[in-house]
C-alpha cells in the first residue's frame, strides 16, 4: 500500500510495478492513452472530412508540403522513441546515469522536432496557409498542432523528471513516473506515424 | 514507521476543500449535483409555465431558448452525472473491499473541475445571456455567424472544463475496480452496481475525448476564426452532429447503466433473493456498453445520410432492446417469489421497471427510420427521452439515495416522507410526460416557445404543467426528509436494512475514513450474505490488523480548477468590446488566460515535485472512526 522505499537499498526487479501505486499509475496511464486515442482519432476524422476544403486561391496540400523536411522530422522523432527505450532499459538495469543520459538525448530530439515544426508552420503561414484560411487549414493546424503541443508537454515533463531523478535518485516512487513518461513518448511517436502517412504522404501523393 | 512525516489535517470548511477521501468527495458530488438538479428543475418549471396555455408571454422567445438549452445541459452534465458519481464514489470502493480509490488526488481534481466548469456555465446567466442553441449546440445555429453573444462560449469552455473531471473520474474508477479488489473478489463476484460503474467508466473513457474535440473545434471557430463548421470557409455542419452524437449516444448509456446497477442491488436486497441471472446481467451490461457506441446515427436519420445508413443504424439500435429486455426480465424474476419489502428505495426500483419499459418501447418506435421522419423534433421525442432519463435514471438515483443514505451519512431517512416523495414524484412524472407522447403525435414541435389555440394542444399542455409542479413537490419532500434526518443523531446500524448482501453493509455506517480496518476475504458472490447464511455474520479478514496508510489532503485540486476557470474567462473575453482601456488591455493580450493556465500548470508542477508520503491511521483509535458528515 504505502510508498516506502525498499529497505536494503536494492531496487526490485521491475521498480515501476513494485508498489500498488506504481501498478495503478501504469494501468491508469494505459487507460488515459486509450482516451487520447479517441481524441486523436476524432481529430483525424475531422481532418479527413475537411482536407479537400481548400478555398479558391489558397495553397493545396500538394503545393504546400515540403516532404523532405517532414521526413527529417519523422526520422528525429522516431529515433527519440528508440532513445527512450534505451532509457527504460537502463532503468531496469539500475544504470541511473545512463538512464539520465538517454532521457536527455530524448528531450534534445524532441526539441529539434519542435524547432522543425515551428519553422514549417511559419513557412506555410507565409505562403498564405493560415489557421483561419480554410476548413483544410484549420483542421491541419489543429491536428498537427495538438500533436506538437503533446511533444512540447512531453519535453517539459521529461526534463522535470530528470531533475527529480538527480535529486531523489531512482526509487519505487520515481520509477513509475519515468516508465509512464516513456509510454507517453511512444504514444506521441505512434500518432506521428499516422500524421506522416495520413496528412503528409496522402496530402502529397493521394 | 520509518519515515513518518507529519501531515497537516484540516477541519471544518478547509477539510472539505482539501479532502481526498472518496466518501467525502461523494458527498460533495451529491451536494453540487443536487444543487444543479434544483437549478435545472427550476428552469424546467419556467419552461412548463411558459407552455401552460397557448400564446403565453411569460418568458418570451429569447429567454425560452436559453432556458431550454440550460435545462438540458445542466441536467445531463451537471446534475445527473455528478449524482451518479456521488453514488459511485460513496459505494464502489466499499463494494469491492478497497481501502481507497486508485487516485485520491485525481478524484478530488475531478470533482473540482466539474464544479468550476458548472459554475462557469451558469455564470452566463449573469453576464449577458446564457447559451441558447440547444443542449446539442447544433451548427450553424451555434456558430459565430448566427450566434453573436457569449452564451455558446460559456457552453464550449464550461463543458470542456467539466469534461476533464468526468474523464479522470472514469479512469480512476476503472483502475480502482481492476487493481484494488479485495482478495477473492473476482470479476464474476462483483456486485452489479460495481459492474455498471465499471462499464460506465469505460464508456466515459471512450466517449468524452470525442466531445472534447468537438468543443475545441467549435471554440476555435468562435474565438479564433477557424472554419471547422463554417460553410463559407469550407466547413461542414453535419460533422458537428457526427462528433456530438458519437459522444452523445454513449452518454445516455453512461447515464442509465449505473441506474440499472442501483435497481439490481435494491431489488435483490428487498426481495431477500440473489439477483436472478447475474451472469446474463453482466453480459447484458457489457453488450449495451458496446452497442451504445454503434448507434449514434439514429439521432441523424433526417439529416440525409441515405437509406443504407439509416437502415443499418435502425437495426443496430433495435438490437439494444435485447440486452435491455434481459435485464427487465431478470429484475422481474428477482422479485418473483421473493419476500418483498416495499421500502421507499424498493418503491422507486419497482416503479422504475414499467416506466423504463415504456421509455424503451418508444425508443424502438423512434429507431424505425421511416417512422422517425414523422416523430422527429416533435414532443414525442421529448416524452421518450424524459421517460428513459427521468423515469430511468432519476428514479434509479432516488432509489440509490434512499438505499445508501444510512451508509453515506449514518442516518436513516424517514420512510413516511420517503413514500410521499415517491408517490408525488412518480405520479407527477407520468402526468407530465405521458401526455407529451400525444402532443407529439398531434404535431406539437419541440423547442418552440409557444403554440396557437385550436390545435387540441391546450388541455394536454395544462396537464403536463400540473404534473411538473407535482414532481417539484416530490423533490421538496425529499429535501425536507434530508433536513429532518439531520436533526436526528447519526445512529444507523452497520446493516440497517438487515438484508444487506454486499460488502458495504459489513462496516460501520457511515464508513470510517479507511473503509475496512482489515481487508475482507471474499468467498463468493453476495459476500456478506454468504457469511450470514453460513452463520458467521461478519466477513473474515484477509490480513492482520495494522496501521493504515492514507493519502494527505491537498488544496491543489481546487486551485487547479480555479486556474482553468480564470483561463476560460480570459479566452472568452479576449475580443470583447471593453469600455475600459485597462480591461481591453488585460483581456485583449490574453494575460488573464495565460495567468489562469499558469496557475493550473504551476499546481501540476508542485504536485509532481512534492512526493506525498501520506500518514498512517491506527484503526484502534476510537476518535478517528466515521467520516464526519
Amino acid at each position: 500500500m504505502s510508498a516506502h522505499p525498499h529497505p536494503e537499498g536494492k531496487l526490485p526487479h521491475e521498480p515501476e510495478r513494485a508498489t500498488l501505486e506504481g501498478r495503478n499509475k501504469v494501468l491508469g496511464f494505459w487507460l488515459f492513452l486509450g482516451g487520447e486515442t479517441v481524441l486523436f482519432g476524432t481529430l483525424f476524422s475531422t481532418f479527413l472530412a475537411l482536407r479537400g476544403q481548400v478555398g479558391e486561391g489558397n495553397p493545396t496540400s500538394h503545393e504546400l508540403f515540403n516532404l523532405a523536411m517532414v521526413a527529417v522530422a519523422t526520422l528525429i522523432l522516431l529515433t527519440s522513441s528508440l532513445t527512450s527505450v534505451f532509457a527504460i532499459q537502463a532503468m531496469h538495469k539500475e544504470r541511473v546515469k545512463a538512464m539520465i543520459g538517454w532521457l536527455i538525448v530524448t528531450v534534445v530530439f524532441g526539441l529539434l522536432f519542435l524547432g522543425l515544426e515551428i519553422y514549417e508552420f511559419a513557412e506555410y503561414a507565409a505562403e498564405g496557409h493560415r489557421f483561419s484560411t480554410s476548413a483544410f487549414s484549420s483542421s491541419f493546424y489543429t491536428l498537427v498542432g495538438f500533436h506538437g503541443a503533446h511533444v512540447a508537454f512531453g519535453v517539459i515533463w521529461i526534463s522535470i523528471l530528470v531533475g527529480q531523478i538527480v535529486k531523489k535518485g531512482l526509487t519505487v516512487v520515481t520509477a513509475p513516473k519515468i516508465y509512464v513518461a516513456g509510454m507517453y513518448w511512444h504514444f506521441i511517436d505512434v500518432v506521428w506515424v499516422f500524421i506522416f502517412t495520413v496528412v503528409y504522404l496522402m496530402g502529397k501523393v493521394g | 514507521m520509518a519515515h513518518e512525516v507529519p501531515v497537516k489535517r484540516y477541519r471544518g470548511l478547509m477539510d472539505w476543500l482539501t479532502t481526498v477521501d472518496h466518501k467525502k468527495i461523494g458527498i460533495l458530488y451529491l451536494i453540487a449535483g443536487g444543487f444543479f438538479f434544483l437549478v435545472g428543475g427550476f428552469e424546467a418549471l419556467l419552461i412548463r409555465i411558459q407552455l401552460w396555455k397557448p400564446m403565453n408571454d411569460f418568458v418570451g422567445a429569447d429567454n425560452y431558448n436559453e432556458l431550454l438549452t440550460m435545462h438540458g445541459t445542466t441536467m445531463i452534465f451537471l446534475a445527473a452525472m455528478p449524482m451518479l458519481f456521488a453514488l459511485m464514489n460513496a459505494i464502489v470502493p466499499l463494494q469491492i473491499g478497497a481501502r481507497d480509490v486508485a487516485f485520491p488526488f485525481v478524484n478530488a481534481l475531478g470533482f473540482w473541475t466539474f464544479f468550476f466548469g458548472g459554475l462557469l456555465l451558469n455564470l452566463s446567466w449573469f453576464t449577458g445571456g446564457a447559451p441558447d442553441a440547444g443542449w446539442t449546440s447544433y451548427l450553424p445555429l451555434a456558430g459565430p455567424t448566427y450566434n453573436l453573444d457569449h452564451g455558446v462560449d460559456y457552453y464550449v469552455i464550461g463543458l470542456q472544463i467539466a469534461g476533464i473531471g468526468t474523464l479522470i473520474g472514469g479512469i480512476n474508477f476503472l483502475v480502482t475496480i481492476i487493481n484494488m479488489r479485495a482478495p477473492g473478489m473476482t470479476f464474476m463476484r462483483m456486485p452489479m452496481f460495481t459492474w455498471t460503474a465499471f462499464i460506465t467508466s469505460a464508456l466515459i473513457l471512450f466517449a468524452f475525448p470525442a466531445l472534447t474535440v468537438g468543443l475545441v473545434a467549435l471554440m476555435f471557430d468562435r474565438l479564433f476564426q477557424a472554419n471547422f463548421f463554417e460553410a463559407a470557409g469550407g466547413g461542414n455542419a453535419v460533422l458537428w452532429e457526427h462528433i456530438f452524437w458519437i459522444f452523445g449516444h454513449p452518454e445516455v448509456y453512461i447515464l442509465i447503466l449505473p441506474a440499472f446497477g442501483v435497481i439490481s442491488e435494491v431489488v435483490s436486497t428487498f426481495s431477500r433473493k440473489r439477483l436472478f441471472g447475474y451472469s446474463t446481467m453482466v453480459f447484458a451490461t457489457v453488450l449495451i456498453g458496446f452497442l451504445g457506441f454503434m448507434v449514434w446515427v439514429h439521432h441523424m436519420f433526417t439529416t440525409g445520410l441515405g437509406p443504407v445508413a439509416n437502415a443499418l443504424f435502425s437495426i443496430a439500435t433495435m438490437l439494444i432492446a435485447v440486452p435491455t429486455g434481459i435485464k427487465i426480465f431478470n429484475w422481474i424474476f428477482t422479485l418473483w417469489g421473493g419476500s418483498i419489502r416495499f421500502t421507499t428505495a424498493n418503491l422507486f426500483a419497482v416503479g422504475f421497471v414499467p416506466t423504463f419499459v415504456m421509455g424503451g418501447v418508444t425508443g424502438v418506435m423512434l429507431a424505425a427510420a421511416p417512422a422517425d421522419f414523422q416523430y422527429h423534433d416533435s414532443y414525442f421525442v421529448v416524452a421518450h427521452f424524459h421517460y428513459v432519463i427521468v423515469g430511468g435514471l432519476i428514479l434509479g438515483i432516488f432509489a440509490g439515495l434512499h438505499y445508501w443514505w444510512p451508509k453515506m451519512f449514518g442516518r436513516m431517512l424517514s420512510e413516511r416522507l420517503g413514500k410521499l416523495t415517491f408517490w408525488t414524484f412518480f405520479i407527477g412524472f407520468h402526468l407530465t410526460f405521458f401526455v407529451q407522447h400525444f402532443l407529439g403525435l398531434l404535431g406539437m414541435p419541440r423547442r418552440v416557445y409557444t403554440y396557437l389555440d385550436g390545435y387540441d394542444f391546450n388541455e394536454l399542455n395544462l396537464i403536463s404543467t400540473i404534473g411538473a409542479f407535482l414532481m417539484a413537490f416530490g423533490t421538496i419532500c425529499f429535501l425536507v426528509n434530508i433536513v429532518v434526518s439531520f436533526r436526528k443523531p447519526a445512529d444507523a446500524a452497520d446493516d440497517p436494512w438487515e438484508d444487506g448482501r454486499t460488502l458495504e453493509w459489513s462496516i460501520p455506517s457511515p464508513a470510517p475514513e479507511y473503509n475496512f480496518a482489515q481487508t475482507p476475504l471474499v468467498r463468493g458472490y453476495d459476500a456478506l450474505w454468504k457469511e450470514k447464511m453460513e452463520g458467521h455474520g461478519t466477513m473474515s479478514p484477509a490480513e492482520p490488523a495494522g496501521p493504515i496508510h492514507m493519502p494527505s489532503p491537498s488544496i491543489l485540486p481546487l486551485l487547479m480548477s480555479v486556474g482553468l476557470f480564470i483561463s476560460g474567462l480570459g479566452f472568452m473575453y479576449a475580443d470583447n468590446d471593453w469600455p475600459n482601456p485597462f480591461f481591453s488591455q488585460l483581456f485583449g493580450t490574453h494575460i488573464v488566460a495565460v495567468l489562469g493556465l499558469a496557475v493550473t500548470l504551476g499546481c501540476m508542477l508542485i504536485r509532481s515535485l512534492k512526493d506525498d508520503p501520506g500518514f498512517h491511521i491506527d484503526p484502534e483509535e476510537p476518535q478517528l472512526k466515521g467520516v464526519k458528515a
